[in-house]
Formats: C-alpha cells, sequence, structure tokens
C-alpha cells in the first residue's frame, strides 16, 4: 500500500501571532452575523393572521343611492383584511389585527380655520339630520389595486355646511386620530399624524362623502371608524380615516405622502391611467379577486361626474 | 464538530434540502386553500422575493461560517443554498411575469379562457401574446428601476447555476470559477437594493438584508486585508 508522507509543515503555515489575536475580531464579527441573521429571518413573518372584522351593528334607515358602480362587490373579508392603514402596521394584515384596539366611541371632531363653527363637534352632532345612504364605489389603490366597495354614508358637503366656512376657506384639510397608546404604529415608517386635504369644490362634490358604514354595518375599525373619507376618483391615499380634525384653509394643504415622497405622490392624485407612478405604471390594475388585470379609467371611472373640477389643469404636472 | 461525510451526505443535506422547500410548499399551500391575502398573486411574488434574499445571505454566510467555525462540512451546503437563491429568485421572476405582466396583457383573457375551456389556443394568439410578453417585460425592465435592480441580479446567478457543476469547475479551472463565482457579491448587493427601491416607506426589512450582506461582505473584505498584511514584505532599510 502506498502511504502518502504527508508534507513537512513550512513556517508559512504557521498561525502567525497577529491573525491569532484576530481571533477575537472573528468572534465578534460571527456574533454579528448571527444577529443579523435572526434579524433577516425574523423580521417577516410567513403567515397571514389576517381575521375579517367581526360584524358590527346595523345601521337604520340607510337609502339606496343613484350614484354607484354597477359591479359585483368584493367581500367583506376583503375588504376588511386587506388596508393600508399604517398607524397599525405597514403589513396590509397589521390593522386586521391590530385595529380592534381603537376606541371609536365616544367620538369627536375638532373643527377648526376659515370657519364660524370652530370648536368640537361630537359625531352625534354631525350625524344629526343627515340620511345614510348606500354609496358603491370603485376603490383603486396607488400601489395597482382595487376593490369594489358598499359604503354607508352622507355627502361630505353637509357637514362642511355645518361648519360654515369662511370665503377664506378654499381648502379643506383632515387629520386622521393618532395615539401610539391605541396603535401599533411603527415611527419610522411615516410621520404621523396623517394629513390630507381636497379644494373646497372636491370637497363639496355630489360624490364625496363621508363614510360611517360598510356593508350596511357600522364600519369597522381597520376601514377607518368612525368617520372616513371616501373620493372614489381618487388614489386610496386621499381617503384618509378615523378623521379627528377638519380645518378649512387658504393655502393647499401637504398631505402625507406628499410630504413623504412629492416625486411620487402630488396632492391631487386622480387617478390617471397615462400618469404613472415613477416606480410602477398605472395603466391597469387588479381588481381584488381576479386574476387578469384590468385596465385602469381616467378619474376611475368618475369622469362624467368630476372632469369639469380640472378644466385647464394640467393633469401631468399636477399628479 | 465531527462528523462524518457519510452522515453530512445522507442524513444533513437531504434534510436541508428538503426544509429549503418549506416555503415553497408551505406557500402552495396557503394559496390553495385561501390562507394567503385578499391579494394571493402579490402575496407570491414578494414572498418568494424575500425567500430569494434570504437564500443568497445563506450563500454568503457558509464561507465565514466555515471558517469562525472550523468546520468545513458548512462548504458542502454552499451549492445548494445557492441554487435555492436561484430557484426561488426563478420562481419570483416567473411570479412577476405571469401576474404583472401576462395578467395584463389584451392577449391573456382569450388565452385563459380558451384553457380554461380546455381546448388548446390558437397558435396564432399565443404568438401574439408571446411577442406581447417579451415587448411588456422588455418595456418594464427599461423603464422601472428597481425591476432593471431585480433583474439584473437574477441574471447574475443564472452564469453561477449553470456552472454549479462539478464539471464547470473542471472545465473553468478552479481558479477562474472561483473569480466567476464571485459574481454573488454583486448578486448579495443588488437584492437588497432591489428591495430597498420597491417599498413605499419603512425601509426597515430591505435595511435588514442590506445590512446583513454588508456584515457578510466585509468580513471578506477585511479577510483579504488580513492575508495581503500576513504576506512576508522584504525589508527595505530607510536610510
Amino acid at each position: 500500500m502506498l502511504i502518502k508522507r504527508a508534507a513537512d509543515l513550512r513556517s508559512s503555515d504557521i498561525t502567525d501571532r497577529k491573525a491569532y489575536l484576530n481571533r477575537r475580531e472573528f468572534l465578534a464579527a460571527a456574533a454579528a452575523t448571527a444577529a443579523v441573521a435572526t434579524g433577516v429571518l425574523g423580521t417577516e413573518a410567513l403567515v397571514y393572521a389576517a381575521t375579517p372584522a367581526p360584524h358590527g351593528r346595523k345601521l337604520e334607515n340607510v337609502k339606496k343611492s343613484p350614484f354607484g358602480a354597477d359591479e359585483k362587490l368584493n367581500k367583506w373579508e376583503e375588504i376588511t383584511t386587506y388596508n393600508n392603514f399604517y398607524e397599525f402596521g405597514i403589513d396590509k394584515d397589521s390593522p386586521s389585527m391590530f385595529a380592534r384596539n381603537l376606541k371609536t366611541e365616544p367620538w369627536t371632531v375638532g373643527i377648526d380655520g376659515e370657519c364660524a363653527k370652530r370648536g368640537n363637534m361630537p359625531l352625534e352632532d354631525i350625524l344629526k339630520g343627515e340620511t345614510l345612504e348606500e354609496r358603491i364605489y370603485r376603490h383603486r389603490c396607488v400601489e395597482a389595486w382595487s376593490m369594489v366597495i358598499p359604503w354607508v354614508g352622507f355627502p361630505l358637503a353637509n357637514l362642511i355646511k355645518k361648519c360654515e366656512p369662511t370665503s377664506k376657506a378654499r381648502y379643506v384639510e383632515f387629520t386622521t386620530f393618532f395615539d401610539t397608546k391605541q396603535m401599533s404604529a411603527r415611527t419610522s415608517a411615516i410621520r404621523y399624524p396623517y394629513v390630507e386635504g381636497l379644494r373646497l369644490d372636491e370637497a363639496m362634490h355630489p360624490l364625496t362623502i363621508m363614510a360611517v358604514g360598510l356593508y350596511g354595518e357600522v364600519i369597522p375599525n381597520q376601514d377607518g371608524a368612525p368617520m372616513r373619507l371616501v373620493v372614489p376618483w381618487k388614489y386610496g391615499f386621499k381617503h384618509i380615516k378615523s378623521i379627528s380634525k377638519i380645518r378649512f384653509v387658504e393655502k393647499q394643504p401637504l398631505n402625507t405622502w406628499q410630504d413623504q415622497a412629492s416625486s411620487e405622490y402630488g396632492f391631487y392624485a386622480n387617478v390617471n391611467p397615462s400618469v404613472n407612478h415613477p416606480r410602477w405604471s398605472q395603466a391597469t390594475e387588479r381588481r381584488i379577486g381576479e386574476f387578469l388585470r384590468r385596465k385602469t379609467l381616467m378619474f376611475n371611472g368618475y369622469g362624467d361626474q368630476v372632469a369639469n373640477l380640472y378644466t385647464g389643469m394640467d393633469l401631468k404636472r399636477n399628479f | 464538530m465531527k462528523l462524518s461525510d457519510r452522515t453530512v451526505r445522507f442524513a444533513f443535506k437531504p434534510i436541508v434540502f428538503v426544509a429549503s422547500l418549506m416555503p415553497l410548499v408551505y406557500l402552495v399551500w396557503a394559496a390553495l386553500t385561501g390562507n394567503l391575502s385578499a391579494n394571493p398573486l402579490s402575496d407570491l411574488t414578494n414572498e418568494t422575493g424575500v425567500w430569494t434574499l434570504r437564500f443568497v445571505c445563506i450563500t454568503l454566510a457558509l464561507t465565514p461560517l466555515r471558517k469562525f467555525t472550523g468546520w468545513n462540512g458548512f462548504i458542502k451546503f454552499r451549492r445548494m443554498a445557492g441554487l435555492y437563491a436561484f430557484f426561488y429568485g426563478t420562481l419570483h421572476l416567473l411570479t412577476y411575469a405571469i401576474a404583472d405582466r401576462f395578467a395584463g396583457l389584451e392577449q391573456a383573457s382569450g388565452l385563459v379562457e380558451a384553457i380554461a375551456m380546455g381546448r388548446l389556443p390558437a397558435a396564432v394568439l399565443v404568438a401574439s401574446t408571446a411577442r406581447a410578453m417579451a415587448t411588456s417585460i422588455g418595456e418594464d425592465i427599461y423603464k422601472r428601476p428597481f425591476i432593471t435592480l431585480g433583474f439584473v441580479a437574477w441574471l447574475t446567478m443564472l452564469p453561477l447555476a449553470i456552472t454549479s457543476t462539478a464539471g464547470w469547475i473542471r472545465r473553468l479551472g478552479g481558479k477562474r470559477w472561483n473569480r466567476l463565482h464571485r459574481l454573488v457579491y454583486v448578486t448579495g448587493i443588488l437584492g437588497p437594493l432591489h428591495y430597498w427601491w420597491l417599498v413605499k416607506a419603512d425601509v426597515s426589512r430591505p435595511m435588514a438584508y442590506a445590512a446583513a450582506v454588508a456584515v457578510l461582505l466585509g468580513v471578506r473584505v477585511y479577510w483579504s486585508r488580513a492575508r495581503r498584511a500576513a504576506v512576508p514584505v522584504r525589508l527595505t532599510i530607510h536610510a
């Protein structure tokens, strides 16, 4: 049998003193690697823990509305488990898991700015005298997905009239309620509280509503209880949820996403298939529950009713 | 650690192989039983992407682990981990191509209808769909920087997957093969950037992968400098 003779150790094979001392640093680096690895593997849960919202109180005397989309509705399960509501976390299912901690009764809305009726308005006063209507609207998210949602609400115009805005009021600014004790927001995500705004004529438009219900029931927390804005011809991020402040202002408000990335999100945010988001196309959308993508419609299909609000405006610049 | 080659080959490797398939098994199960979100196609795209990043990190971690622990067995899993990164990366690319590109084509409805009704779609339709797909993906890669990055990241894995066999190591020679396979460092850099560019807000997740890659590549930089420093230098006498 041939036995190979082991090569003699050369002096260069001996671990030199420097490398030997470095072992301690190596171990530190190893610990860092392990820590990072745990972070990488642990930051995103694979399991979707979304649970649909429990059914709420039935709303009385809801009238059918002439405004509505004649389309197949998305399911309650879809509308209450797939939400962007960063105050409860950045994943679509986070609001369905954490929004239950939000206390929506009693609720008051602070009315401020260029109007006669400044002060706190309890939700009951806001709803006094309102006939709730069911409005079936298409909802188009800036992330290129969409749903058809049967909201229950009332025209925002009615609430604005109650506040008696002065002639100086040209815009309406809305603020979402924010309380870290009730909301599990990660402070690093976006700046809070969440702010949105509309031009006064957009806010007064008959299609614009304040929604307080969904599928004929009290609106679930993850969808913006107790009161959220619905402006069907604009991207979803304009539809500010759980509103706690309304302010009438002279200058165009800086909405949260515009503040976050002004090259990507504008003030108007009208649904517009010909103006792409810088990072993705807006030409098509995925209706939740469907495989084939639909063509996105100008003003989300509400052009006949709202296009006149923007005559003469360059919608490519005012995106 | 004293583990025989046989144990590694016939026990460890199959276990790791099957374990690495589990994310896919879970995703398929969850998709079929309605356990994904209301937008399952988006979940499949995201999850396969995340698992690609994880396997790239694992691949990059094996050499440092081998050095730190002194157990050479780690190296026996490097090819498998790298191929899994390529596997999940390819699934990621395919889900994007199908759910994002194909589903948005004019021709898609005709094709899907034909298949749903159990008949073969007309060859003309298939050809025009294929052409439209190529254009659609090509345009997207050209127009959207994060897609460009993602596609390039996948491309960097392609030659590595092809040349992962023993035959290719022989054909290329160890030195050249090693040099080629340093491309994985580029994959490691591009992957988290692709993710970073895509998120709307809160970059903490892409940052975690970027940090992991930074540590794993940093260790290598450190070694190569330490190695260079260890090379005996001729004494020069300063006058």
